[in-house]
């Protein structure tokens, strides 16, 4: 029998439906390729062994009784451990929360466990989501399976780690600056971010609550859209939940596999094809271009001049409102407590345990989300950052009036090697250059990989209008019919 | 430190009070503000709570509508404009006892704005302008063990109960109110009475003081005349009505007696003290903590839609004061006499008493006289003196029917007072029902003149008015049963003169 972890969750879907194998079989398979190759990858903060296989029988118990089973039945997925998991460590990648075991379920883990899909496990991350290479984490960073010395993007390197290595066909991140999709990039995979509010944010533990999205991560772009349609949809515990249903995202997908982009009019943003990008991501994101016009997609530039103020725009929301979530992490009621030896006070102990907790990254955005909210500085920093988002915005609405979806590279340049860019946030930052204005603007964005680079992926990203997460499937799904798939050389 | 204060009179003569009210009402839905939590009173700590209301990482608010319904209801009470949007706020600061260490409020945009309130203060009405009203959540409680206090110094551990933490707080925000002189405490008390009875009326709300469900926060302010505002103070967490015109009165005195020694009021907040009636320091202004407002953004704004706010308009029940000027005027009272009502806090207990099926002048009667005077006697609310309106109505049904006089109802309302029964049972077990039986009066008449033929003598040859010594004669052998209008004809017959 062909190796299971090396199939599509599609493919996996359609044995465990026809009884050609079982989810238990599948969900060893996998479990033993992390006990092979996670040593090296460092994916996951957390295999959660028992719940996966108990998760897998009851699959397999279901499909016994003559169940109907769902699309993604039996098939594991990895979730990033920004997610809360009822009585499964969660951790954010912080120390601070070093063996929190959540007495509930996010939403997005509850939709996963209806679906019948299992539960491989926790992926490492940076902490809070801060970063753009997984070497944030607390817990030590992951390594890019094409190239084991470099990154794998940030912030949820450890899902996209999991994809390429095959350790999982599917995982979960979330993207707030670019999580999703920069990490999917960098390693070959498709990451979408969804609409902001048409994936809900329960038991998501927040680092900017305005930007953060969670979304699907896989290997092809079906199998992202039917991660997608599983784990999307209206969730009236939050309040910023959109309350319409999911566009139909794996009819899209199935779509654009056809290959036909005729009467589609994409818009390439100009001033992300300038002097921003490396000379090998910018000849694989032309040489798609092409691709995407032969298919018969219209492609014009477009200029979108707010954008170039959304790095800084960012840089001030994003640890304004981190400052203010993160405030929770106190040692009072959960997580880390240090120096409570009954002569403290409380203000001491909540700074030794903050002090000793959060790392570098976080310490960093946190002050800097306190300064610029502080009274005095509020209108010119966060002011004025939100009235740059409403221009964004604008530019956004009226790309839109002229074409269906834009795109671009989705990062400015390939995995670089771990501990190149720690030194200078600035240039980390960078990272996420392309992928943050559709954050700020909160449409849909994705990942597709569109080519190689000196042998290390690149992403082209599709952007589309808010609740029009459709388009940007079948543009990508088109991309996919042409150029294919890119697999790492074996672990 | 122990200064003398300078005498009311001369610091009111001296000086221009500006007071200011704040008024937190914690509001009686079922649920919590952003979560499906109980808000019940009391309970077990920790068992009234979530993910939600305790802040765990991940959670998120839901605005409960059923919140947001009422708040608007208090703000259209209260003639406020309702905005037709506005977002919730963080208000950001770290307290153990408030589980995000940020409070999800309102800042620049509060759900209600510019309003008022009329009060009655000595005949008078005072027009108190509302600033603001909007919407927050309650903290947990912190309880310190260990010590021999119950307070933070001298605990050996502090244990935090989160029931309370998360359910919907109103805050009523007053403009700074000038002019009221020497009546400065009195328009305060009488401000947050009004508001009180506003909201029980509207039933969001128990409003009880003594449960914290409503509490005060007292601004208080001296100036010269002619000059301008005096730097404020803010007595916090005043928690009944005595409290709150005692509050402001206090500060009054010690902020006249600072000035008066040519000293400078500090912007602090400072803490009121049921015992002594006095304010201490508390947190200096000039320190305070830098909140960190900025729009909540785990909440969509609220956007009330207009026809839905006028529906809640039309559906406003009758209000304190205009229900209050309806019963004057079917009372047929005074402003005088209504005002007295009022001081006594009789106004419901007359109403369910009139309702019970009593005239207005009797149901007065008794509440503003006799249980007046037994309520100030044993320092309790009228509401609480233990007699019902139902039951001051059976009394007076008894003497409408005879059966009892005015001197024996009072004797049964004292037992009525005491928890003896109800009036018909205690004029039974104790024998008070007025002998009615003309044979057996007869008799009780024939000897009390056979016992004084003088005073007899003096009613045959015409003065008539002496027959008042014989109806007390009888009235002692009866022991008070007999009604004395029945018993004066019945001697007048006996003794064949005309009355």
């Amino acid at each position: 029998m062909t190796d299971l972890t090396r199939m599509t969750a599609t493919e996996i879907a359609a044995l465990v439906a026809g009884g050609e194998t079982s989810a238990v079989e599948v969900t060893r398979a996998h479990l033993d390729r992390i006990a092979a190759v996670d040593e090296q990858v460092h994916a996951f903060l957390h295999v959660d062994t028992d719940g996966a296989l108990a998760a897998a029988r009851s699959v397999d118990e279901r499909r016994a009784a003559g169940e109907e089973l769902g699309p993604l039945a039996g098939v594991p997925v990895a979730v990033k451990d920004v997610l809360a998991t009822r009585g499964v460590p969660t951790t954010v990648g912080s120390k601070i929360l070093e063996g929190w075991r959540p007495p509930y379920d996010a939403t997005i883990v509850q939709r996963l466990r209806a679906a019948g899909t299992v539960m491989l496990g926790k992926t490492n991350m940076d902490e809070f989501a801060m970063g753009s290479s997984t070497e944030y984490s607390a817990y030590g960073p992951t390594h890019n399976p094409w190239d084991l010395s470099r990154i794998p993007g940030g912030s949820g390197g450890g899902s996209a780690a999991a994809l390429a290595a095959y350790e999982a066909p599917l995982a979960i991140g979330s993207d707030t600056g670019g999580s999703i999709r920069q990490p999917g990039a960098v390693t070959g995979t498709v990451g979408a971010k969804p609409t902001y509010g048409g994936t809900s944010r329960y038991g998501l533990v927040a680092f900017s609550s305005s930007l953060d999205t969670p979304g699907p991560c896989a290997r092809t772009v079906l199998d992202a859209a039917l991660l997608h349609q599983v784990i999307g949809g209206h969730d009236p515990r939050d309040s910023t939940s959109i309350p319409q249903p999911v566009p139909d995202v794996v009819a899209a997908a199935k779509l654009g596999a056809t290959g036909d982009l005729t009467g589609v009019r994409l818009g390439i943003v100009s001033e992300f094809v300038g002097e921003g990008a490396e000379p090998g991501v910018m000849a694989a994101f032309r040489e798609s271009v092409d691709a995407l016009t032969k298919m018969g997609a219209e492609v014009v530039e477009i200029s979108c001049p707010t954008f170039a103020y959304a790095l800084p725009a960012y840089y001030l929301i994003a640890p304004s409102e981190c400052s203010s979530n993160l405030a929770r992490f106190d040692g009072v009621r959960f997580g880390l407590r240090v120096g409570d030896d009954g002569n403290r006070s409380l203000e001491e102990v909540m700074s030794l345990t903050r002090e000793a907790g959060f790392g570098p990254e976080v310490k960093r955005r946190i002050m800097l989300g306190t300064y610029a909210l502080s009274s005095g500085y509020y209108d010119a920093y966060y002011g004025q950052a939100q009235k740059v988002r409403t221009l964004i915005t604008r530019d956004f609405t009226a790309a839109f009036e002229r074409v269906d979806a834009l795109i671009s590279p989705t990062t400015p340049f390939t995995a670089f090697p771990i501990g190149a860019r720690t030194a200078d946030p600035y240039q980390m930052y960078l990272a996420d250059l392309f992928t943050i204005p559709t954050n700020l603007y909160g449409g849909p964005g994705i990942s597709v990989p569109c080519g190689l680079s000196e042998g290390l992926p690149v992403g082209l990203q599709v952007m589309a209008p808010t609740m029009a997460d459709d388009r940007m499937y079948r543009v990508a799904a088109a991309l996919e019919s042409a150029v294919g798939t890119f697999t790492p050389p074996a672990l | 430190m122990t200064t003398t204060l300078p005498a009311y009179d001369e610091v009111v003569a001296r000086y221009e009070p500006v007071i200011g009210l704040e008024t937190h009402v914690e509001l009686g839905t079922n649920t919590k503000m952003w979560c499906g939590c109980p808000t019940d009173f009391g309970g077990e700590p920790n068992t009234r709570v979530c993910p939600v209301c305790l802040g765990l990482p991940g959670s998120l608010p839901v605005a409960n509508k059923a919140a947001i319904e009422a708040i608007i209801r208090i703000g259209l009470a209260l003639n406020c404009s309702i905005a037709e949007w506005c977002r919730f706020a963080r208000k950001n600061y770290f307290y153990p006892d408030m589980p995000k260490n940020f409070q999800i409020s309102q800042y620049d945009e509060p759900i209600c704005v510019d309003g008022y309130l009329d009060v009655e203060v000595g005949g008078e009405t005072v027009r108190i302008e509302i600033e603001r009203v909007h919407l927050e959540e309650d903290t947990g409680k912190t309880l310190h063990v260990g010590g021999a206090t119950g307070r933070i110094h001298g605990a050996t551990e502090s244990l935090v109960d989160y029931n309370r933490a998360g359910i919907p707080l109103v805050e009523i925000v007053t403009k700074p109110i000038p002019g009221t002189g020497a009546l400065a405490p009195d328009v305060a008390r009488a401000y947050v009475t009004e508001l009180r009875d506003v909201i029980r009326t509207l039933g969001v709300s128990d409003v009880r003081m003594e449960e914290g469900s409503l509490r005060c926060d007292v601004n208080t302010s001296l100036n010269l005349p002619g000059q301008e505002w005096g730097t404020r103070t803010e007595t916090k967490n005043v928690n009944s009505l005595r409290s709150v015109e005692r509050a402001v009165r206090s500060e009054m005195l010690r902020q006249a007696s600072v000035l008066d020694a040519g000293g400078r009021i500090t912007q602090e907040t400072r803490h009121f003290h049921e015992d002594t009636g006095d304010t201490t320091p508390g947190r200096s202004k000039e320190t305070a903590t830098d909140y960190r407002y900025f729009p909540e953004p785990d909440l969509v704004p609220v956007a009330p839609d207009p026809v839905w706010v006028a529906e809640l308009k039309a559906a406003l029940p009758e209000l304190p004061r205009v229900h209050r000027r309806r019963l004057q005027e079917q009372w047929g009272l005074s402003d005088l006499d209504m005002q007295s009502v009022l001081n006594a806090g009789a106004v419901e207990l007359i109403e369910a008493t009139v309702a019970a099926g009593t005239t207005p002048a009797a149901a007065r009667k008794w509440w503003l006289g006799e249980l007046s005077r037994r309520a100030n006697e044993s320092g309790v609310e009228l509401a609480d003196i233990g007699a019902t309106p139902a039951q001051v109505a059976e009394l007076q049904g008894l003497v409408d029917a005879g059966k009892l006089n005015d001197k024996m109802a009072r004797t049964v309302l004292e037992g009525v007072v005491d928890g003896e029964g109800s009036p018909t049972e205690i004029m039974t077990s104790r024998g008070l029902e007025v002998v009615s039986d003309t044979g057996a009066l007869t008799v009780a008449v024939d000897e009390a003149i056979a016992a004084n033929p003088g005073i007899a003598d003096k009613i045959r040859s015409g003065k008539v008015a002496a027959v008042g010594a014989l109806v007390g004669a009888v009235m002692k052998t009866t022991r008070g049963q007999a009604d004395a209008k029945t018993l004066r004809e019945l001697i007048l017959e006996r003794l064949g003169v005309q009355g």
